[in-house]
């Protein structure tokens, strides 16, 4: 069964150095630790305000290694012109994009998000959601974008009646408020990215996959804000 | 001989905790080990982790019951499982009581949790304590407080170099550098602070966490560990491994810095008992 990263991003951070948050350096990590391809999206876009300019850099860096790194476009629905985003992510062969409520200031629960939400829908792309990109202790003051919450989740899921989602960096509370809090269809409509959910001995993970079922979660590393090799460990010591 | 894996923060649950599964658990904190490949896990119970008396400001007798539980832990698995003594310093005599009666009993090391902020001068007794039978503090440590935060009187790096100071023969451990908090900033703080060791533990495995390290800290002052996840324990053990340092740097970390400050002979650091 090939290993697929469902969360990595390229590019610098404006609140902590990441150690070479390049295309390259993901894919030596990759190489290392046995991933056959990765979902990428762009750090850099979560802060502009303008994503299309983010997209355009995206682009760019993953072009020389397209087949290992499957661009995700970042979408900010508040911005004008950004249904051509979603029109691109289809052109890129992207098969998700991302977008990021808190810091771009929309609802999860508004008409923006209602829009994206019926956008990915028709286009056939998943919706990324992130939860958090760092732990809350140690962030920047100047960082003031809050944690998505389960609310978010679950306004996003209902958005559209053919939205689906996947959350990256959920803990196992978020994914139980989330799962329970939804009807069967729309939990069947939610996919989670494991690297925030802890692993051996608490084992939250094995937990996750009895009670809300294994096919539900999917592989990612969170690089390059995390080191890759703790998702590959949480998988080996969940049984 | 497989090469030794000391954990220098593991912890362990009681019945005394309030939870039905603690055998489970704790079974299940060995056998992982068995399989990361652990020799030795150093551990420590936080009085009734909750139970009875707060976590991080455990009562006296929540105190004594679970060091008491601790060393039967240890009791039930030898060579395999060493103890930390932990105590409250807020309550002086009974925290001196427990450093006495536990080191008698052969534990290796001193367990301070949040009770009292590192640079008190109640820790000082403690701290007088450790120097003289030649065991290491393990101090929680939530790195770069901000502020005030319910359930702990957090320190951080600072709090904890200030007692460090005060008592340069006695060896200290910042605890979990993963465990929450800005790292950067108590690595950038413990740079030539030789009496004071960084533990690997903590969920958190931000990358350039380990090379930050190495670089403030170096090879000489790091000790492996898990705390509460030992995936990540696991994962920061290969990133070490895949930064290709000198095998007598990663066995420093794995266990050599630990058998030295906690004085395990080589077979001890590999499990024996004796």
């Amino acid at each position: 069964m090939p290993l697929v990263d469902h969360n990595a991003m390229v590019g610098v951070y404006p609140f902590r150095l990441l150690p070479e948050p390049t295309p390259a350096r993901l894919v030596a990590e990759m190489d290392r630790l046995g991933v056959s391809y990765a979902w990428v999206g762009h750090v850099p876009s979560i802060y502009y305000r303008d994503a299309a300019a983010g997209n355009d850099e995206l682009a760019e860096l993953l072009e020389p290694f397209l087949g290992r790194l499957v661009p995700v476009p970042a979408v900010n629905p508040a911005w004008p012109g950004w249904e051509r985003e979603i029109a691109r992510a289809r052109r890129l062969g992207a098969p998700a994009v991302r977008t990021w409520p808190a810091h771009y200031g929309f609802a999860a629960s508004g008409p923006a998000m209602k829009a994206l939400g019926g956008a990915c829908a028709e286009a056939g792309l998943e919706l990324v959601l992130t939860i958090r990109l760092e732990d809350a202790r140690q962030r920047s003051r100047l960082d003031v974008a809050g944690d998505l919450l389960g609310a978010d989740v679950r306004a996003a899921v209902r958005a559209h009646p053919r939205v689906q989602l996947l959350v990256a960096c959920a803990d196992r509370a978020c994914v139980e408020e989330v799962h329970f809090g939804s009807t069967p269809d729309e939990a069947a409509r939610i996919r989670w990215e494991i690297s925030g959910i802890w692993g051996a001995p608490e084992d939250h993970l094995a937990h996750l996959h009895r009670v809300v079922g294994r096919e539900r979660f999917v592989f990612g590393t969170h690089f390059p804000f995390r080191y890759p090799d703790a998702a590959v460990a949480r998988l080996e010591l969940t049984e | 001989m497989t090469e030794p894996l000391v954990d220098v923060h593991a912890h362990f649950l009681h019945e005394g905790c309030g939870r039905a599964d603690w055998k489970e658990r704790n079974a299940r904190r060995l056998a992982y080990g068995a399989r990361i490949g652990i020799t030795v896990h150093i551990a420590s119970i936080l009085g009734s982790w909750g139970h009875t008396s707060p976590t991080y400001f455990p009562s006296p007798e929540d105190v004594t019951a679970g060091n008491a539980a601790m060393r039967a832990i240890a009791a039930a698995n030898p060579g395999r499982v060493r103890t930390y003594i932990t105590v409250n310093p807020n309550f002086t005599e009974h925290a001196e009581r427990e450093v006495a009666r536990g080191v008698k009993a052969g534990a290796v090391g001193i367990k301070l949790a949040a009770s009292r902020r590192a640079d008190d001068r109640l820790l000082d007794p403690i701290a007088g304590m450790a120097q003289e039978h030649g065991v290491p503090v393990l101090q929680h440590v939530w790195q770069h407080r901000r502020g005030e935060v319910a359930g702990q009187e957090i320190s951080d790096a600072l709090d904890l170099m200030a007692v460090a100071a005060r008592h340069p023969g006695a060896t200290f451990i910042l605890a979990h550098i993963g465990g929450g908090g800005d790292w950067a900033h108590s690595l950038r703080a413990l740079v030539g602070v030789p009496n004071v060791y960084v533990d690997l533990s903590g969920s958190g495995v931000d990358r350039g966490m380990l090379e930050l390290c190495l670089a403030c800290v170096g090879h000489a002052r790091l000790l492996w560990g898990t705390d509460l996840t030992m995936d990540t324990g696991l994962a920061k053990l290969r990133v070490l491994e895949a930064m290709g340092l000198p095998a007598e740097d990663l066995a420093a970390i794995r266990w050599r810095n630990a058998a030295r400050i906690f004085r395990l002979s080589d077979a001890q650091a590999a499990g024996a008992a004796a």
